[in-house]
């Protein structure tokens, strides 16, 4: 998921048909995509959010095949395959044949008509199991670009202790479910958390990945309240910004997040109620810690009986690579700060290096030597800025991942939960039929009636919590696969920036010592 | 046995330029052992000086008998008035042994693969002291055989021809006294120098010069080996880096897998030239600081025996002023006034041509360091930086009338990736 805060989404003309052929970047990842074929892609992708009431009466069976002939095409596109360069535009020539199409299926999802197709995409994999997969699969692949958050200005408000800092969230959209086209608010750190509490908990979303906001930092915003000015503290709250940034913009992203009406209230209500459980010492914050607790010891206890391995297989996969990017992101770590060092050391090296060049009485040599500390002093901002984006772009995409994976975790804790209480249901029920059988036996009539109500009220929480723990199994898996093709994208986007800024300092380096050659050809 | 071919010799020794050209007395340094501590070297000679018992021979020399070679020039009154070529600095593994041992202990913490790399790259490491110092005590010797005097000198003979193991050993608790002797002497020069009142201008502009470029040359020689060690450092990343991703792509099934592979490899390739960056900034900017640091030392001591001539030939001034007085012992007195002032005016004038030459000879070589370093840069950044990373997405050319059909492969490049 690319969560740049200058991506442009596409504005918002009239309709018109696509070129067929034409080689689009159907895949609408890129920036610059849409800025250069801007009048191409602005029907498939805005045409989502626009109630179309005549497309939205097409009907369901057209939807299916379309997404039958649109998952045998892309079935090929996604996932693991064969790099092939050669390939290249051929997949281009595919996706966008099949970006109409899915577009549609999209729509669908977020448009007005969203219950009755969730319905039907829920009822669909009982239906056709073998094909279901690839078809959430390619679900996923069509993106919302219709939201767009930014987060700026950062502003310190009030003083002393009691000071925070306000951001600025803007959000700009073209779903009609909102208020208007652009509009920002101002919020403070404790709303995002109170907005993460508050998704959590709620039974429409379990099974979900909810994404996390960052963490809080008692250091760090002590010295932001103090007032210090200092770089580490500039350094903090836009690294903070940045995560609020990201974090907002994969909760966007997730379509049913996106529904949420504490996600809108969120983006549009002027004036938020202040989330005051989101405090370490409050009282919230203590229950929390115990149900935590109390969730790790249920996890010890309680051996899941697994009927699909995939489940199984998936956390053991998530587990293993949170614990490799928890170690990719420690030697990270270790190459910002070398890179911090590399820079100290190159100012004060130029520093001596221009002392060096103010005492040497040969002047052909002494304007070499003030030249090196020159070219010394640039190749220090360009460490600089090398170990910025060491830092901004890989370690955190690293972290952010390290606890989104935590989160996926978490999900399949929770779908664990939900096959628990169907077990300690199904159990209850059974007690209760022993204890009618029992009562039939005594020969109490009235107890019986008493026993024959519950035992109905039982199955029916038992039938409840059954379909409740296959629907989480099923949002589970569609998130999963959901999550690894954001990663694999937010992956892809974050490495290329990384080397393209790795390069562009290059380029600049070979032309800062190009310049100083002919200063040292020049000594005589 | 480690042998190290002409070219990196050639590419070792541009520190002091113009050496050993003479074919009359040519000296090298072919072959090292370097055993624990010790390491040996195996000095060989071709000449067609007849002073000399054979036309071609080699000896095994230790570092113990560099040091000794130096302090009998610098002992010889005789040459009390050259530049004596600074003594080469003891061998010094320390650094890389260190490493190589906190690698043994981190070896389980890392996988196979990386291991190994860090193994390799420490043994590149302590390869490269060991080609320096093998430079370093080359160099020495090439600038006594290069020097018209110095060259001639019968110590210089003995060590280049003697067969048997020179009998330094007893010297090693003279020589532990005599350092710190030489020490105490050395400060009281510095207040010598600095209060004695000269009288040529020449001299006057040159003790100000030297004294002050030692002290920022000294500084800038520090700050540039911190710099090289961060580059080593950063380096090192990158190995854990590369192979923490292979693991990562290994266990990965997702459309992530390809990602990481290419990173890890990229990784894998960058490593290595941030490691040649390293070095080669070490051996042309920081090797070159070191080495001037040492040979301005060497000037600033004939400074200071032209300095303490001074000081002897104005003493004698006053002694004979007062034997004058005293009308007794007047013909010694003028005598050693006369030798004084003799020794002094030689090492004037032959202090004079020596710091002149020295001035051409520090401007040639660093003019050489710096081009050669910049041009490494460059070529660095250019064909190994550029070229890997743009081996994974074209690079945005130069030349505008091809922007556009580059911009769109990139563009394509960038989302199918995968």
């Amino acid at each position: 998921m690319a969560a740049s805060s200058d991506r442009n989404p596409p504005p918002f003309p009239a309709a018109e048909d696509p070129e067929p052929g034409l080689v689009d970047p159907a895949d609408g990842d890129s920036d610059e995509g849409e800025d250069i074929f801007v009048s191409k892609t602005n029907p498939v992708s805005v045409s989502r959010g626009v109630s179309q009431p005549d497309r939205g009466a097409e009907d369901p069976p057209d939807l299916f095949s379309e997404e039958e002939e649109a998952s045998s095409t892309t079935a090929k596109s996604n996932g693991v395959h064969s790099d092939d360069d050669s390939d290249l535009f051929a997949e281009a020539h595919m996706e966008l044949n099949t970006d109409k199409p899915g577009s549609s299926a999209k729509k669908e999802l977020s448009a007005s008509s969203g219950p009755r197709s969730t319905s039907t995409s829920t009822q669909s994999p009982a239906a056709m199991q073998p094909t279901s997969l690839e078809q959430l699969e390619e679900e996923e692949a069509k993106d919302s670009f219709d939201v767009d958050v930014a987060i700026t200005n950062p502003e310190k408000v009030g003083d002393g202790m009691n000071a925070y800092v306000a951001y600025k969230v803007s959000t700009r959209t073209s779903l009609t479910m909102f208020r208007s086209k652009t509009f920002s608010v101002r919020r403070r750190f404790s709303d995002f958390l109170g907005l993460y509490e508050k998704l959590s908990v709620k039974q429409s979303l379990h099974g979900c990945i909810i994404p996390l906001p960052p963490e809080k930092s008692v250091v760090g915003m002590t010295k932001v309240k103090v007032g210090m000015d200092d770089p580490s503290s500039v350094e903090f709250v836009e690294r903070r910004r940045a995560a609020l940034e990201r974090y907002l913009q994969r909760v966007v992203c997730h379509p049913s997040l996106l529904q949420d009406a504490d996600v809108r209230e969120f983006l549009e209500r002027d004036d938020l109620p202040r989330a005051l459980n989101t405090q370490a010492l409050s009282g919230a914050g203590f229950l929390k810690m115990i149900n935590k607790a109390s969730d790790a010891v249920n996890k010890m206890t309680i051996k899941m009986n697994e009927s699909d391995t995939w489940f199984e297989d998936k956390f053991q996969e998530v587990e293993a690579e949170e614990q490799q990017l928890r170690k990719l992101h420690a030697v990270v770590d270790s190459l910002v700060n070398h890179r911090k060092d590399l820079c100290g050391n190159t100012a004060v090296f130029a520093k001596s290096m221009a002392m060096l060049g103010n005492s040497e009485d040969n002047t052909a040599l002494s304007r070499a030597l003030s030249q090196l500390a020159e070219v010394e002093d640039k190749m220090e901002q360009l460490h600089q800025e090398q170990a910025a984006s060491d830092f901004f772009i890989f370690a955190e995409l690293l972290s952010d991942y390290i606890r989104l994976l935590g989160a996926v975790r978490g999900c399949f804790d929770q779908r664990m939960r939900a096959w628990q209480r169907w077990q300690e249901a199904q159990s209850t029920l059974q007690k209760k039929r022993e204890a009618e059988a029992k009562l039939l036996w005594a020969n109490k009539p009235e107890k019986l009636q008493q026993a024959k109500e519950d035992i109905t009220e039982w199955e029916s929480r038992v039938t409840q919590y059954e379909r409740d723990f296959d629907r989480i199994g099923m949002t589970v898996r569609k998130e999963v696969l959901r999550f690894e093709k954001e990663k694999a994208k937010d992956f892809k986007s974050q490495i290329m920036k990384y080397l393209e800024a790795m390069l562009q300092s290059q380029q600049r380096l070979i032309k800062f010592w190009e310049a100083f050659l002919p200063e040292a050809k020049a000594i005589a | 046995m480690t042998s190290i071919d002409e070219s990196n010799k050639e590419k070792l020794r541009s520190v002091s330029v113009d050496l050993n050209n003479d074919a009359s007395l040519l000296i090298d340094i072919p072959d090292a052992l370097c055993e624990r501590d010790k390491v040996k070297f195996t000095v060989h000679t071709k000449t067609t000086l007849s002073s000399f018992q054979k036309p071609e021979f080699s000896v095994p020399r230790q570092h113990e008998d560099f040091i000794w070679l130096h302090d009998t020039l610098v002992e010889t009154e005789d040459y009390a008035g050259l530049i004596i070529p600074p003594a080469p600095p003891k061998p010094d593994f320390e650094g890389p042994r260190e490493k190589m041992h906190k690698l043994g202990e981190g070896e389980a913490t890392m996988t196979k693969e990386e291991y190994t790399k860090m193994k390799q790259e420490l043994e590149a490491e302590y390869l490269a002291v060991f080609k320096k110092t093998v430079q370093v005590h080359e160099v020495f010797l090439q600038r006594l055989s290069s020097h018209p005097i110095l060259s001639k000198d019968r110590n210089f003979q003995i060590f280049l021809e003697y067969d048997q193991d020179l009998s330094v050993r007893r010297k090693n608790a003279k020589e532990m006294f005599g350092g710190f002797f030489k020490n105490m002497v050395k400060s009281a020069d510095e207040v010598l120098i600095s209060g004695i009142k000269e009288v040529d201008d020449f001299f006057e502009q040159e003790k100000t010069f030297l004294l002050d470029y030692y002290s920022k040359i000294k500084d800038s020689t520090a700050k540039a080996e911190k710099m090289t060690r961060s580059h080593k450092n950063i380096a090192d990343d990158y190995i854990h880096i590369s192979a923490t991703l292979n693991s990562l792509s290994a266990e990965d099934s997702t459309g992530n897998k390809k990602n990481l592979e290419k990173l890890s490899d990229l990784f894998e390739k960058l490593r290595k030239v941030e490691g040649r960056v390293a070095s080669d900034q070490e051996l042309k900017l920081t090797e070159l600081l070191r080495y001037y640091m040492r040979d301005i030392q060497a000037a600033k001591d004939l400074l200071y025996r032209r300095a303490r001539a001074l000081a002897d030939y104005e003493n004698s001034n006053k002694a004979l002023d007062k034997a004058r007085l005293k009308s007794k012992d007047i013909p010694q007195a003028e005598e050693h006034q006369q030798h004084c002032l003799q020794k002094f005016d030689k090492l004037s004038e032959s202090g004079k041509k020596e710091l002149t030459s020295f001035k051409g000879r520090r401007v040639v070589a660093f003019r050489k360091n710096l081009i050669e370093m910049a041009e490494l840069e460059i070529k660095h950044a250019k064909q190994d930086y550029t070229h890997n990373i743009s081996g994974l997405f074209p690079l945005k050319p130069s030349c505008s009338f091809c922007l556009t059909i580059f911009d769109l492969l990139e563009f394509f490049f960038f989302f199918f990736l995968l």
